[in-house]
């Protein structure tokens, strides 16, 4: 039984593309068959994020419109046997998706994979609606600031009104992936409090990646950081939401946040894992 | 093709839908310019408040004291881009010969919306208002509109969200966009929330942006109703 999920947010530069690439990865660290596709047609980041981009030759337009096939356009991970990465056109525009088009892509990956993790381009236009349009799963990347907050309450619905699962009338479960935190800055007030993202969205916190130079190092290394440095703060976190994901492990709720219980539960799993 | 030559049965049928939409009624009052200035600060300060919303207008004031002056009026409201589509309260004659003819000749809504709300205060109790129940929270960039009756709203309106009743509006949660209530009932409907920090809330045709209230009263459970014309805001204890 395969499961799409789609990573989204709405804003751009929040980070769905490295929670994608990480996501991906701590999901095949697991055991799982993921592949990560790249939705984000003409300006695709996936593949350098991932380490992949001297190996592009065919990708996800060539195969929506039948000029390659989808094991052509398919580039497995050096470093983890069970993580491909389906990337992006750089030269084309969104207009090249169409949704038969994608819907077929979809079937075909769901034979093969486990995980399809769809990265969302920013925006609410014919790119993000794709991804997310035959999805099982939704995991909402946030900033603690306000527009990122606005606009992924903006997704949400969409989510809610633009998904196939949505339109059947069996609703999507939808995620919150809280990215960029830092607690000494919510804590002075410099930042919004996970606590204040969750009741303005109101769905389940999937985890918490702090801001870290760890992030930005691995993607510039072309490595997802749950696979280039697994014992820093973010890849835990990541490896965590997998976790969640997976089902092995628990959600956090809104009554946890609100006892303040949150960091506790986070360290003092880290302190466990450690 | 001509069309004499086409075989009437081949022809396709006409489909015809009936549709209600929420027009903002505008009636200009003496002194015009002042008028005028009062509806410029209200559109710099809720830019969006008639984008795209067809507006009517109800000449009906002005035409007792200078009939002349409608022309002005309509020309002056055209030129800050308002969607007019209809013009009440003038005879159509006057306005031959001018672009804005159709506009008073096409819509009779007046007398119905007149009916309606006569209705509703003669209202049976035994036969309730309709209402619209919304099990969940209104996001950013959603609509809801329901002119029929209340509307219930079991959740947050976010910003950048909006909901639009034809009576009282009850949010169980935090009001942070906009509360348009009393489209059909008029004056005597309500909004209650369970947290103020909304960015606009109106009821009939009185509306308040957020700077118009306080702190004492933000993020705090209130109610908002019409009292002698004016918009007010309590705190629910």
């Amino acid at each position: 039984m395969s499961t799409v999920m789609v990573v989204t947010s709405g804003k751009g530069g929040v980070g769905k593309t490295t929670s994608s690439a990480a996501l991906g990865a701590a999901l095949a660290q697991a055991g799982q068959n993921v592949v990560v596709v790249d939705f984000d047609v003409g300006l695709r980041n996936l593949d350098l994020v991932m380490g992949a981009e001297r190996r592009v030759v065919f990708d996800l337009v060539n195969v929506i419109q039948g000029d390659a096939k989808l094991p052509q356009a398919l580039i497995r991970d050096k470093r983890l046997e069970t993580l491909s990465l389906l990337p992006a056109s750089q030269t084309r525009d969104k207009d090249a998706l169409t949704e038969a088009g994608v819907a077929r892509v979809i079937a075909e990956l769901r034979e093969r994979f486990d995980w399809i993790v769809c990265d969302s381009p920013a925006g609410i236009e014919k790119g993000a609606t794709l991804a997310m349009r035959f999805a099982d799963l939704a995991v909402v990347v946030t900033n603690p600031e306000v527009s990122s907050v606005r606009d992924s309450d903006r997704i949400i619905g969409l989510l809610d009104s633009k998904t196939v699962r949505a339109e059947a009338g069996d609703p999507l479960p939808k995620h919150l992936l809280l990215t960029r935190y830092d607690s000494a800055r919510a804590s002075r007030g410099e930042m919004m409090k996970v606590a204040d993202v969750l009741e303005i969205l109101a769905i389940p916190l999937l985890g918490t990646v702090v801001e870290t130079p760890d992030v930005l190092t691995a993607s510039n290394l072309g490595c997802p950081v749950t696979l280039h440095n697994p014992n820093s703060p973010a890849a835990r976190a990541y490896a965590q939401a997998a976790r969640r994901l997976l089902g092995h492990d628990h959600f956090v709720g809104r009554q946890q946040v609100r006892r303040g219980g949150i960091m506790s539960r986070l360290f003092g799993k880290r302190r466990a894992a450690a | 093709m001509p069309i004499e030559a086409l075989d009437r049965t081949s022809l396709p049928g006409l489909r015809v839908r009936g549709r209600n939409v929420i027009a903002l009624v505008l009636a200009p009052e003496f002194p015009i310019s002042a008028w005028f200035a009062a509806l410029d600060r209200q559109i710099s300060n809720v830019p969006g408040f008639f984008a795209d919303r067809p507006v009517v207008v109800d000449l009906a004031a002005i035409l007792e004291g200078a009939p002349e002056s409608a022309l002005v009026i309509l020309e002056g409201l055209e030129s800050r881009d308002l969607r007019l589509v209809g013009v009440e309260g003038v005879d159509p004659v006057r306005l031959e010969a001018t672009p804005w003819r159709r506009l008073a000749s096409i819509l009779n809504g007046r007398d119905i919306s007149l009916e309606g709300r006569a209705q509703s205060r003669r209202r049976d109790l035994a036969t309730p208002a309709p209402s619209l129940l919304i099990d969940g929270p209104v996001r950013s960039g959603q609509s809801v509109v329901f002119e029929a009756g209340d509307v219930t709203v079991v959740g947050a309106v976010a910003s950048g969200a909006e909901v639009i009743a034809g009576g009282s509006i009850h949010i169980y949660g935090a009001l942070r966009g906009r509360a348009l209530a009393g489209l059909k009932s008029g004056a005597e409907a309500r909004i209650f929330c369970r947290a103020l920090e909304a960015e606009m809330i109106g009821i009939d045709r009185l509306y308040r942006t957020a700077e118009h209230w306080g702190p004492p009263l933000h993020g705090r459970p209130a109610q908002v109703r019409c009292d002698r014309d004016a918009l007010k805001l309590s705190p629910l204890v």
